[in-house]
């Protein structure tokens, strides 16, 4: 298993929290994970990115410059790093803020998914990140749904907890959504 | 029948070595020694203290105390000193410092050390002067006062003014006590003695930081003989730099 | 098993420290290390140990002194400025031989420079920073595991040869996240009790003094000719490094730190490709591996050397190699980005094709 993904939004969209719960539910499922931030000139203008790179052997670089997959939550990740995306790959776009009508790239898998609309119906606004994670992960398979509720356990705080449930029926929407989208 | 015992009134402290200093003729830097010294052998405590030497005249600390000693970069002796005394709450821990490096170059160190109440005892040398380097103004240099590097005398316009530490630090919440004394005559020396001994006791009692400040001659940067080097304490130094304590919090 | 933790490496290094028996820990805010001294702050009173955020980086090394003259193990940490300004302490300590950790998460420069992630403090940490022409042990970490290990070895050696020891990072290894493995520290066998420490222990006559200021005649050039015979030992003794797939290479691809993290996809990448390249990673800056250059040069190979600055680690290897053919491929600090796999896959394709 050699997986990596690159994560971009803006600040407040959760990104670096689904980052770490990724990384880290690689590491319960036994293999290793990096976890790395943008940081420096690349964090300025409220931009949160951050790449996570997985393997069942040990991971060389935390850095990637062509992505096997991305996650694109704002206009602006859209417009910096959807070309960056290996030929072949995967792009996840939040079709609630982007518009793309696939013609930019025919070379790569895409999936729509209305993210910001999906979290509202379940709830809360902020569960656009569980939804696009769900996604991920049902697409890739590089974790199981059950080890980011593992996960998510370990990396959110105690009297957050009571947020469990609804975060959980978001990473399941997320991964419906892209069961259904590959099935039709 | 009477006999006659000769009583010695007069004998070289435990907590110093039988050797000979290095320091010129007519300084001071020996009356401070063995008052330091004294105040070690009063609270028996030479074979726990250490000493933090500085840089300056004063750096050969180790060759006059029979002490442990750490040698410090210029200025650092009080960051030095709360390393050791944080490894070493119970030892009593000392720096010995001229007024180059406590008051220039080590105004940093100085101030945040008594400023987070380490619980040391400083002895701060002024004598106006950097001795060892041949006689520049130092920041405790006196006004129109000639120096190597301020040959037209000390211009407070262009230079500033005597820095008073033992004032500045009396304002810190940290300082427990801070005093300026000198030895210039019998009764002042007696007067210091007492001041040294009671900021060892400062730090014994776990009460602060204790800051001694001692007016002290240089006779040969100053280009006088040591009897009016002596004499230049009086007329010169202690209107600038008045003696007395200016906190005492060990209350 | 032990649990599996998932930090930063710059949380790796100072638990690794801590579990080493560092109880004394003395700093200043910088970007990108402050998660080092919030992190102490928070676990070194649990320990009973303590934790003081200096006025600045030149009293936070001089207390850092000044609690190693007196016997314990203790640590600063910043990023590049503040290095720059702990030099003065870490020559005396060098001249003092006083013992004790720095941790140096890089940052590009010169000047204030950025946040970036950079290697142009190689030179500074493996040639002497400071006055007067001494070494310290430099130790660069490419992962969260080995921030954590090396913080234990890190004190184990300064303590052996009472050689003040740096660990050299950037924000790409301080910054990331990654499994972490703790376990227990153990002391080498062979480390011996400080009896030149300053412990106030009462023993009339046996003064103690740590210093280093020698004006008797010879007596500071045989003190730097008996520093100098330790470094001359560590490099016999204490060389570390790692090879990945050196035994066919035709191509020695070497880099430290962050960018032999990054080397060792484009490495995997180029085999993939049916290139014979490998990989020989300084662990030790200083000292430097020298022998294992020679040795997986020995049969004409050629050297690319990678940096995150303008060439320095490369001197040391043509040094450490004359006849043979190294070339250099890096970025200046602040370039905005790091290189990636990809990039330095190019670099080696050029190299090994011509």
């Amino acid at each position: 298993m050699n997986h990596d993904v690159y994560m971009a939004g803006f600040g407040g969209q959760g990104i670096l929290l689904i980052g770490n719960l990724l990384a880290y539910a690689t590491i319960l499922e036994g293999n290793q994970a990096s976890y790395f931030p943008a940081y420096g000139v690349e964090k300025r203008g409220g931009a949160a990115t951050c790449t996570i790179v997985m393997s069942d052997k040990s991971v060389g670089s935390p850095v990637v410059g062509e992505p096997e997959a991305a996650l694109l939550l704002n206009p602006l990740s859209m417009e910096k790093y959807y070309s960056h995306v290996r030929s072949g790959g995967f792009a996840l776009i939040n079709s609630s803020l982007i518009d793309d009508d696939g013609s930019r790239r025919t070379d790569i898998k895409r999936l729509l998914i209305p993210a910001n609309e999906m979290a509202l119906a379940i709830g809360d606004s902020r569960l656009v990140n569980m939804i696009v994670l769900g996604a991920y992960v049902e697409y890739s398979k590089v974790v199981s749904v059950d080890s980011l509720k593992e996960a998510l356990k370990e990396v959110l705080p105690e009297r957050n907890h009571r947020f469990l449930p609804m975060n959980h029926q978001a990473l399941e929407a997320g991964a419906e959504f892209c069961r259904q989208a590959f099935a039709s | 029948m009477t006999t006659t015992e000769m009583k010695k009134v007069f004998s070289r402290p435990d907590s110093l070595k039988d050797v000979q200093t290095h320091y010129c003729p007519g300084c001071q830097h020996g009356t401070i020694h063995r008052l330091v010294a004294d105040a070690l052998d009063y609270f028996g405590i030479k074979d726990q203290t250490i000493g933090v030497a500085s840089v300056g005249c004063s750096v050969f600390l180790y060759g006059y105390f029979d002490i442990d000693v750490i040698e410090a970069p210029h200025g650092r002796a009080p960051a030095v000193a709360t390393g050791a005394k944080r490894v070493h709450p119970n030892r009593p821990v000392f720096t010995y410092q001229g007024d180059g490096d406590l008051a220039a170059i080590g105004t940093s160190e100085i101030i945040h050390t008594a400023n987070r109440g380490e619980k040391l005892t400083v002895i701060f040398v002024n004598n106006t002067t950097y001795g060892m380097t041949g006689g520049q103004m130092a920041p405790t240099s006196l006004p129109g006062q000639k120096t190597s590097t301020s040959p037209e005398g000390r211009d407070v316009n262009t230079d500033g003014y005597p820095i008073r530490m033992a004032e500045l630090l009396s304002g810190l919440e940290g300082t427990a006590y801070s005093v300026r004394v000198a030895v210039d005559t019998p009764k002042h020396v007696l007067q210091a003695g007492k001041a040294i001994r009671k900021a060892f006791k400062t730090q014994l009692d776990g009460q602060g930081f204790a800051f001694v400040e001692v007016l002290a001659t240089c006779p040969t940067n100053w280009g006088m003989d040591p009897l009016k080097a002596n004499e230049r304490i009086a007329e010169e130094m202690i209107p600038c730099f008045p003696l007395g304590v200016y906190k005492d919090a060990t209350e | 098993m032990t649990k599996r933790l998932f930090v930063k490496g710059n949380e790796a290094v100072a638990m690794g420290a801590l579990e080493a028996g560092c109880r004394y820990y003395f700093g200043y805010p910088i970007t990108p290390q402050s998660d080092i001294p919030e992190y102490i702050s928070r676990e070194m009173p649990k320990l009973g140990g303590q934790f003081i955020q200096a006025e600045s980086e030149v009293a936070s090394i001089n207390m850092l002194l000044g609690a190693s003259a007196s016997g314990a193990r203790a640590m600063t940490s910043s990023s590049s400025p503040g290095i720059s300004l702990k030099q003065e302490g870490i020559s005396y300590m060098a001249g003092s031989e006083c013992p004790g950790l720095i941790v140096n998460i890089c940052r590009s420069g010169p000047g204030l420079g950025g946040i970036d992630a950079s290697q142009a403090d190689y030179f500074q940490s493996v040639k002497g920073g400071g006055h007067g022409g001494y070494h310290i042990i430099v130790l660069a970490p490419d992962s969260v595991q080995e921030m954590y290990d090396m913080a234990m070895l890190a004190f184990d050696l300064s303590d052996r040869y009472r050689v003040p020891a740096m660990i050299l990072a950037d924000a790409v290894i301080g910054q990331m996240k990654e499994g972490l493995t703790p376990h227990s520290y153990v002391a080498p066998d062979d480390l011996e009790v400080k009896d030149w420490a300053l412990i106030g222990d009462g023993k009339a006559g046996e003064q103690k003094v740590v210093k280093s200021l020698y004006l008797g005649d010879g007596e500071l050039e045989a003190h730097n000719n008996h520093l100098h015979a330790k470094y001359a030992v560590m490099q016999v003794k204490e060389v570390r490094y790692e090879g990945v797939e050196l035994d066919d290479a035709e191509l020695v691809v070497t880099a430290y730190g962050s960018t032999a993290r990054i080397a060792k996809t484009a490495v995997r990448l180029a085999r993939e490709q049916g290139m014979k390249v490998g990989l020989l990673r300084p662990i030790t800056l200083f000292p430097f591996p020298k022998a294992a250059f020679k040795e997986h040069t020995s049969a004409g190979q050629k050297v690319l050397c990678f940096e995150l600055n303008n060439g320095q680690m490369v001197e040391d290897v043509r040094l450490s190699v004359p006849r043979t053919d190294v070339s250099f491929y890096g970025r200046a600090p602040g370039a905005g980005s790091l290189p990636t796999p990809e990039e330095f896959l190019d670099q080696i394709r050029t190299h090994y094709e011509a």
